[in-house]
């Protein structure tokens, strides 16, 4: 095996393709590694390139930890943030690493979706940036070619300041997400909600949305129609952390929370 | 693969097989045996050391990734001559089962009350929500460790 310890973002995009592995924090890569289910050819070490920690203002780069995000973070994703794994886990992962395993209980994908952020990706040949919804192809699928890199998370200016994150799982700390949501609200009443572990990519409630937004001052039955719009269109599977039923009641309950929150 | 890094204050060189992980290379090549080897995916926090001033999870640390590093383990939080402060107040509250999970516990509070001499019972806990004790021991060691910051206050 070959590692690249690259001084450049430049130095690091030439060393990307024939199979090169970007390392950021290493804590979904070691697992497969540990577990013997990849033994990498060529790594590029990202962990210490100062480039891709920048942050400013809303473009976060991809080599920013979770331990940031969750000092630093806007409202809701500085939530999610806190609940990766551990002080361990957040103190080496990075939201660029979130994004390239793109697991759907990944915690920071909801507030993406909700937020309509964008993902900035590169190669020596290019440089585009693309929409959650295009970058978010499958389970742990990414539009990112083997030859890009993923460079930052570009989020929109004048987020909403009703946010909020939350996050069903079997125990506080250290838990993969069973569902996670996150709800915005803002002044004109203007209402998002997105999900992960409901489906094999985050994915926006739509019809709950639309339904709620257009409503000033939400009443009981109008929360208790938003949860069953939310249940209703998410996508779940019965896995080993849970089942289709329980996510799809959960997901309901969970966003229906986090909308009382915001509007409280 | 040869790589060079700082352990515990003192520049070392040592062989890495790829891709093992830092815990590895500590372990069987440098012969410390302080950070333990148990679910090698993170969730334990046994493996805990502190790499160029960040806890983190050693077995999710590639090895060869850690060349230029600095890395302190358990066997190097204490002075010469006794324990650290951590170490001591476990001791004396007993805070010990069957051991397996100490030395990350004593790696992850020493991080702590590095960054902050008086932690609340909660910033404790959370502190070490990345270290599983199997024995469930975890109230004697959240009592020495509030005995930390009271023994500092005086």
């Amino acid at each position: 095996m070959e590692i690249v310890h690259p001084n450049s973002i430049d130095e690091a995009l030439a060393g990307l393709g024939d199979g090169a592995i970007p390392l950021a924090g290493g804590t979904d890569l070691m697992v497969e590694v540990n577990f013997g289910h990849i033994r990498p050819e060529r790594v590029i070490g990202l962990r210490r390139l100062a480039e891709l920690k920048e942050w400013d203002g809303q473009r976060i780069g991809a080599g920013v930890t979770w331990r940031r995000i969750e000092t630093h973070g806007p409202k809701a994703l500085a939530e999610a943030a806190r609940t990766v794994g551990s002080p361990q886990i957040r103190n080496a992962g990075t939201i660029g690493g979130n994004l390239g395993t793109a697991s759907p209980a990944g915690d920071g994908h909801p507030f993406l979706a909700a937020v309509g952020a964008s993902i900035e990706l590169a190669s020596t040949a290019s440089q585009r940036t693309l929409t959650w919804q295009e970058f978010f192809t499958g389970v742990k699928e990414t539009a990112r070619r083997p030859d890009e890199l993923i460079m930052a998370v570009h989020l929109p200016a004048g987020l909403p300041e009703r946010q909020c994150f939350g996050k069903i799982g079997i125990r506080n700390a250290m838990v993969i997400a069973t569902v996670c949501a996150v709800v915005t609200r803002a002044d004109d009443g203007k209402t998002t909600v997105a999900l992960g572990s409901v489906a094999p990519t985050p994915i926006r409630a739509t019809g709950a949305e639309n339904m709620i937004s257009s409503i000033g001052h939400p009443s009981a039955g109008d929360l208790v129609e938003f949860q069953r719009l939310v249940s209703e269109e998410v996508r779940p599977i019965t896995d080993h952390r849970s089942t289709e039923e329980y996510r799809r009641h959960g997901a309901g309950v969970l966003a229906r929370r986090l909308l009382e929150r915001c509007l409280s | 693969m040869i790589v060079e890094l700082t352990v515990n204050g003192v520049p070392v060189t040592a062989r890495v097989t790829n891709p093992g992980s830092l815990l590895d290379l500590l372990r069987d090549e440098l012969g410390l045996p302080g950070s333990k080897n148990a679910c090698e995916q993170g969730e334990c926090g046994s493996c805990s050391v502190i790499l160029d001033g960040e806890l983190v999870c050693s077995c999710l640390v590639m090895a060869a990734d850690a060349a230029g590093s600095s890395v302190t383990t358990v066997e190097g939080v204490s002075p010469d001559d006794g324990l650290h402060p951590v170490q001591e107040a476990m001791h004396h509250a007993g805070a010990v089962q069957c051991g397996f999970c100490t030395p990350g516990i004593v790696v992850a509070a020493v991080d702590l009350f590095a960054r902050n001499a008086h932690p609340s019972s909660n910033e404790i806990k959370d502190a070490l929500a990345g270290n599983i004790c199997r024995c469930t021991g975890y109230g004697a060691i959240i009592r020495a460790l509030e005995g930390v910051g009271a023994t500092d206050e005086h």
